[in-house]
């Protein structure tokens, strides 16, 4: 039953981490390739840690592994905030199809 | 259903292969700095995976503790390259 559920953990994380791979190769644009990168990595290997939590079950490793969790949905965001806000800042073009640019009248510093 | 090695074998370790590759190939094309940082932020998370990957296939924890370093250390380069093309900008 655990072997299982590792299986279908892994399996997710794998498409999720292929998806976002794709994602960040085929994008049109910086702030999609930012989207595509910090959304779907996230999730997929959280999805392995979590593998990795429900094969060793020891209580050591899976407060370990937890903190490694909370750490990466905290951080992640950050890293796309900071990263988008600096390439607008430094004049990345918007892709042509993109309609709203909520960052064009203010004035960011 | 087939078994944790199996699917480890022939599904995780061939995925995270091709997203590294397919990271690669953004890193040497990316337009500019931003993209490449983006790139290499991603890498760092394959990395984790490995070692994820690495620890349940050949049943030994003792690598796991690197997976929390090296999430805080991705981080910090990202914030560090962050910081430089915005200030980089700045400058000139």
């Amino acid at each position: 039953m655990i072997e299982n559920i590792i299986v279908v953990l892994l399996i997710t994380g794998s498409t999720l981490i292929l998806i976002s791979a794709i994602g960040i190769l085929r994008m049109p644009d910086t702030f999609l390739r930012m989207s595509a990168s910090s959304k779907a990595s996230t999730l997929g290997f959280s999805l392995f840690i979590l593998g990795a939590i429900f094969f060793f079950g020891d209580f050591g490793i899976t407060f370990r592994l937890l903190a490694t969790i909370i750490i990466i949905f905290i951080t992640a965001p950050i890293a796309a905030n900071l990263i988008g806000k600096a390439a607008y800042k430094s004049g990345s073009k918007l892709w042509h199809k993109s309609k709203t640019d909520e960052l064009k009248d203010t004035d960011i510093d | 259903m087939i078994s944790i090695n199996d699917t480890i074998f022939f599904i995780a370790f061939p995925s995270l292969v091709i997203s590294f590759l397919l990271i690669l190939i953004r890193i040497i094309k990316g337009p500019t700095l931003a993209d490449r940082v983006i790139g290499l932020d991603s890498m760092g998370y394959i990395a984790i995976g490995f070692i994820i990957c690495y620890s349940i296939y050949f049943n030994s924890p003792v690598l796991l503790d690197i997976v929390t370093v090296l999430a805080l250390i991705s981080f910090l380069g990202t914030a560090a390259f962050a910081y430089y093309i915005d200030k980089g900008k700045k400058d000139d």
